[in-house]
C-alpha cells in the first residue's frame, strides 16, 4: 500500500515532468556523461583544438535545427533546410562571385533567398493546406534541384570575396581573448539561438508558434489569422536556414551545390534528441543547442577513437531512439 | 444472490493526489447500478480499476467471489468486464465486424483472415440485440448511437458478464436513449450486471436500480433508485443543496437589437434562419441533435462559410467570412468543444486569457509585456472566481467549469459584447453549472447579449428570455422564456418537421 510520505516523494518529480525541464536535464547530463567517457577513453579529446572543432561542427548543424525547432513547435515539420540551406549558398555565389556585389549583398541576399522560400513553404502548408511533410518534401527536392541549375552543378569559390571565409573561420573572440579562438561561426550559432529563444518567449510571433501546435484550431477560432502567422514562422525559419547557408559558404570557401540532402535530418535528430515534441506545442532552444551538441560530441568522439565511419552512423541512429524513448517513458510516468 | 463485483478499501494514489480513499462498490447479476457523483470524484478511476486499466493501491476487488487483480484491460475482459469509454474507441476505416473482433480474429490456415467467420459471427451478436446492422459497415459512417451499440456488440463478444458504461447517452437523442435501454433491459435480463455512470438524473429513474454515490473519491453513499428523489441524489453528490431560483425575465423594452440574422442558409444544414437579439438578452437556442444550432452558431462566427444570410451588428450590415471578422465585429464563440475549438490546452491561463488579444499587450515590434498579461490575467481569475493555482497553470489541468471561465475571460478581454455559448455546461459538474449560470446572467445584466445553445432543456429554461427552436436546419419558432413555456412546448417545435412548419411566435 502507498503511504502519503510516498506521495510525498513522487511530488518534485512530478513537478519537474510538468515544467518540461526533466527532459532537458536528461539531455544535458548525457552530454556531460559523453563529455568525461570520451576525455576518460581518449587523452586527445578533452584538448582545447579538438573541443574547438565540436563546436565548429555543431553550428551548422545547430543553426538548421533551430530553424527546424520553430517549425516542429508548430506541430509541422520542415524537411527543406538542408538543401534550403545549400540554395542560399548558392545564392550567395551567384551574388558575390558571378556578379562581383559587396560581401554584405550576397549575406542579405542569401538570407532574403531563404525567407523567401520558407514563406512559400509556409504557404504551401497554410494557405494551400498541404500537409508540412508532404510541402517541404517538395520543397526540398525543388531547391535540391535549383541549386544544381543555377551553379550549372559546379561549386562556386569566393576567391574573389576578400574576408568571406572569415565569417565562419575568423575568432572575433580568438582576438580579444587568445586562449579561446572559438570562431565566428559558433558566435554566430549563439547569437541565432539567443534571438530565436527571444522570439520564442517574449513575442506574439513566438506565443502563437506555441498556440498553434497546441490547438491551431482553438486559436484560429480566437479570431487569430493563423494563416498569416504560420507563413511568418515558416518565413523566419527559411532566414536562418539562410544564415546557416552562409556559414556552410564561409567554411568551405565554396559554395556546394551537391550538398545539403540529409543535413534535415540532423537537423530534426538534434532537436528531437532536445526534447522538442513532434506533435507540436512545446520545445526549446537550449534544448535543441543540448542536442546538436549532442550529435557532434558523438560524432567526434568516435572518430577520435577511431570508430568506423558506418558505425559512427549506427550509434547516432540508436541515440535518437534512445533519447526519444527516454521522453516517451517519462510521459508516461507523469501520466 | 452472489456478487458479481464486490470491491471494499479500494485505495488510489495519483502523484500528489489521493484520488480514491476506502471506497467500495458491488454488483449484482442482472442490475443497473448508477455511479454518480461530479466530474472528478473518482468514478472513472474507480472503473479504471476494475477494468484492468490502472492498479489499485490497496483494498480488495472480488469476481464472482474471487479475489482478482487484472494488470491490463485484456485480463479483465476474460474475467467478463466490458467497458464501453466515454470517448469511443472504434477505428472509423475498419467495418463494425473487423472492430468488434479486433485483436482476436477468426483465422484460416497460414494466418490467413477468415472475413465470412468474422461476418457471420458478428450478424449473430446483432441478432442477439436485436440490432438491424450490416456487419461490413464502415464504423465511420455510422450515427454516434449507432457506434455506441457495436461497442456494446464489441463487450457482448467478450461473453462480459459486467458492462460499464461511462456516460453512454452524453451524444444521443431521445429516440437514440431509448433504443439503448432497451438493450439495456434486455441485457439484464439475460443476467448480465451495468454499471452506468452519467450526469443526467432522469435517465436514473428510468434505468437504473441502485445508486452509488461519489464525491472527491470517497464513498458517499448506495441507495435505491426507485425511492430516492433527484434532490437526495444531489445533495449526496454536492454535499450540499443546490438551490435553484427561478427565472426573472427582464423587461428589455426598447434595448437595442445587437445582433440580427437574416435568411442564413449553408448547404442543406441550415435553412433561412432569421432571428434577431436585444442588448442584454438571453436568447436561448433548443432542438434535437443535429437540428443544425451549432452550424448557425459556427455560419455566424464565420467557422464554417456560409451560402447567403445577412447578419447585422449594432444595426451595421457586417461582412464576415472568418473568426478574425467576428471577433472584429464583437462576436464571440465558445464551443461545446472546449478542448479541440476554446483552449489552447497545453499552454497556461495567461497565454489562454490573452489568446485572442495579443496586441494588447505586444510593443510595435511585436514583443510581449508578460508583466501586463499576468496582471490582466489575474483580474479576470478573481472576477470570474477561475479556481486555479496561478494563472501560469496549465489549463488542461483546470477543471471543466474553470476551463469553461477561461474561455469567457478570453472573450471578455477582446471585448467582446455578442457571445455565443454552445452547450455552456457541457462536461461540466453540478455545483460548477449554477456557477456558469449566475456568470451569464451577470454579463446579460451588464449589457452583453448572449446566445446559448444547449441540449438541456432544462438548461435552457433555466436560462433563455427568449427560446429559438430548431428542427433540421430550420428555425421552427421562438417562444417566450419564463414559466409561460413547459417542456412540451419546445418539444413539439424541436420536432416539427419541414412539411408541417408554421412558425408560431414572431421576432
Amino acid at each position: 500500500m502507498t503511504t502519503a510520505t510516498d506521495i510525498e516523494k513522487k511530488k518534485p518529480l512530478a513537478g519537474l515532468a510538468d515544467s518540461g525541464a526533466y527532459q532537458k536535464l536528461l539531455a544535458f547530463a548525457s552530454l556531460i556523461a559523453l563529455l568525461i567517457g570520451f576525455s576518460v577513453v581518449s587523452p586527445n579529446f578533452m584538448q582545447t583544438s579538438n573541443m574547438i572543432a565540436i563546436l565548429q561542427a555543431t553550428s551548422v548543424n545547430g543553426v538548421l535545427a533551430v530553424a527546424a525547432t520553430l517549425v516542429i513547435i508548430t506541430g509541422g515539420i520542415d524537411l527543406s533546410v538542408g538543401t534550403l540551406m545549400t540554395f542560399c549558398a548558392v545564392i550567395a555565389g551567384v551574388v558575390l562571385t558571378y556578379l562581383g556585389m559587396p560581401l554584405l549583398l550576397g549575406v542579405t541576399a542569401a538570407i532574403a533567398a531563404g525567407a523567401l522560400c520558407g514563406l512559400c513553404s509556409g504557404t504551401f502548408v497554410a494557405k494551400m493546406k498541404i500537409p508540412p511533410f508532404i510541402a517541404t518534401l517538395g520543397m526540398m527536392l525543388i531547391l535540391k534541384g535549383l541549386s544544381l541549375v543555377i551553379s550549372g552543378t559546379r561549386p562556386i569559390y569566393f576567391n574573389d570575396t576578400p574576408g568571406f571565409d572569415q565569417i565562419s573561420r575568423g575568432s572575433l573572440i580568438g582576438e580579444v581573448f587568445p586562449a579561446l579562438p572559438i570562431p565566428n561561426g559558433v558566435l554566430i550559432l549563439f547569437l541565432v539561438a539567443m534571438a530565436a529563444s527571444y522570439i520564442l518567449g517574449r513575442t506574439v510571433l513566438g506565443r502563437y508558434t506555441f498556440a498553434l501546435g497546441s490547438n491551431e484550431e482553438a486559436v484560429r477560432l480566437s479570431g487569430v489569422n493563423t494563416d498569416i502567422w504560420k507563413m511568418r514562422i515558416y518565413a523566419l525559419a527559411g532566414g536562418i536556414c539562410g544564415i546557416g547557408g552562409i556559414l556552410i559558404a564561409s567554411r568551405l570557401n565554396s559554395a556546394q551545390p551537391a550538398l545539403g540532402l540529409g543535413y534535415e535530418l540532423e537537423a530534426i535528430a538534434a532537436v528531437v534528441i532536445g526534447g522538442t515534441s513532434l506533435s507540436g506545442g512545446r520545445g526549446t532552444i537550449l534544448g535543441t543547442l543540448i542536442g546538436a551538441l549532442i550529435m557532434a560530441v558523438l560524432t567526434n568522439g568516435l572518430r577520435v577513437l577511431s570508430v568506423a565511419q558506418e558505425w559512427q552512423t549506427v550509434v547516432t541512429g540508436a541515440i535518437i531512439i534512445l533519447a526519444v524513448y527516454a521522453d516517451m517513458a517519462r510521459r508516461k510516468k507523469a501520466g | 444472490m452472489s456478487k458479481l463485483v464486490d470491491m471494499t478499501g479500494i485505495e488510489k494514489y495519483f502523484p500528489g493526489v489521493h484520488a480514491l480513499k476506502a471506497v467500495q462498490f458491488d454488483l449484482v447479476p442482472g442490475e443497473v447500478h448508477a455511479l454518480m457523483g461530479e466530474n472528478g470524484a473518482g468514478k472513472s478511476t474507480l472503473m479504471k480499476i476494475l477494468s484492468g486499466i490502472y492498479q489499485r493501491d490497496g483494498g480488495t476487488l472480488k469476481i464472482e467471489g474471487q479475489e482478482v487483480s487484472p494488470t491490463t484491460p485484456r485480463e479483465a475482459q476474460n474475467l467478463g468486464i466490458g467497458i464501453i469509454h466515454q470517448e469511443l474507441s472504434l477505428m472509423n476505416d475498419l467495418t463494425v465486424a473487423q472492430n468488434i473482433f479486433i485483436g482476436r480474429e477468426p483465422r484460416k490456415r497460414f494466418g490467413r483472415l477468415d472475413e465470412a467467420a468474422l461476418n457471420a459471427q458478428t450478424a449473430e451478436i446483432f441478432t442477439s440485440m436485436n440490432l438491424n446492422l450490416d456487419p461490413k459497415t464502415l464504423a465511420g459512417s455510422l450515427t454516434i448511437a449507432k457506434q455506441q451499440m457495436v461497442e456494446i456488440a464489441k463487450a457482448l463478444s467478450h461473453r462480459s458478464k459486467v458492462l460499464v458504461m461511462d456516460e453512454p447517452t452524453a451524444a444521443l437523442n431521445d429516440a437514440e436513449i431509448a433504443e439503448l435501454f432497451v438493450i439495456i433491459r434486455r441485457l439484464k435480463s439475460e443476467g448480465v450486471g451495468i454499471v452506468y455512470i452519467s450526469h443526467k438524473m432522469d435517465e436514473l429513474k428510468q434505468i437504473a436500480d441502485r445508486v452509488t454515490v461519489m464525491r472527491d473519491g470517497e464513498y458517499v453513499g448506495t441507495v435505491n433508485a426507485a425511492d430516492s428523489p433527484v434532490s437526495k441524489i444531489i445533495a449526496m453528490m454536492v454535499g450540499r443543496e443546490v438551490k435553484e431560483e427561478p427565472l426573472q425575465v427582464p423587461d428589455l423594452g426598447a434595448a437595442e437589437v445587437a445582433l440580427q440574422v437574416s435568411g442564413l442558409t449553408r448547404n442543406k444544414e441550415i435553412h433561412d434562419v432569421s432571428f434577431s437579439v436585444q442588448k442584454g438578452e438571453i436568447l436561448g437556442f433548443a432542438g434535437l441533435m443535429g437540428a443544425g444550432r451549432t452550424e448557425v452558431a459556427r455560419a455566424i462566427f464565420g467557422a464554417d462559410p456560409k451560402d447567403s444570410g445577412n447578419i447585422r451588428v449594432h444595426g451595421k450590415t457586417v461582412s464576415i467570412r472568418s473568426p478574425k471578422d467576428a471577433v472584429k465585429a464583437g462576436i464571440g464563440y465558445l464551443s461545446e468543444d472546449r478542448k479541440h475549438f476554446g483552449l489552447a490546452t497545453g499552454m497556461n491561463v495567461r497565454d489562454n486569457i490573452a489568446l485572442a488579444s495579443m496586441d494588447l499587450f505586444a510593443s510595435k515590434g511585436g514583443v510581449l509585456s508578460d508583466g501586463e498579461m499576468a496582471s490582466t490575467a489575474q483580474q479576470y481569475i478573481q472576477q470570474l472566481g477561475i479556481r486555479t493555482p496561478s494563472d501560469r497553470q496549465e489549463v488542461r489541468l483546470l477543471s471543466g467549469g474553470n476551463q469553461q471561465k477561461v474561455v469567457i475571460a478570453k472573450w471578455l478581454l477582446r471585448d467582446c459584447d455578442i457571445l455565443i455559448f454552445d452547450e455552456p455546461t457541457r462536461g461540466i459538474d453540478v455545483g460548477a453549472k449554477s456557477e456558469i449560470y449566475k456568470l451569464l446572467e451577470d454579463l446579460a445584466e451588464q449589457g452583453k447579449t448572449i446566445i446559448v445553445i444547449s441540449s438541456e432543456l432544462p438548461e435552457i429554461m433555466r436560462l433563455s428570455h427568449r427560446i429559438a427552436v430548431m428542427c433540421e436546419g430550420r428555425l421552427t419558432g421562438i417562444l417566450p422564456g419564463g414559466k409561460d413555456t413547459t417542456q412540451e412546448d419546445i418539444m413539439h417545435l424541436a420536432t416539427q418537421r419541414a412539411a408541417a412548419m408554421q412558425v408560431t411566435g414572431t421576432v
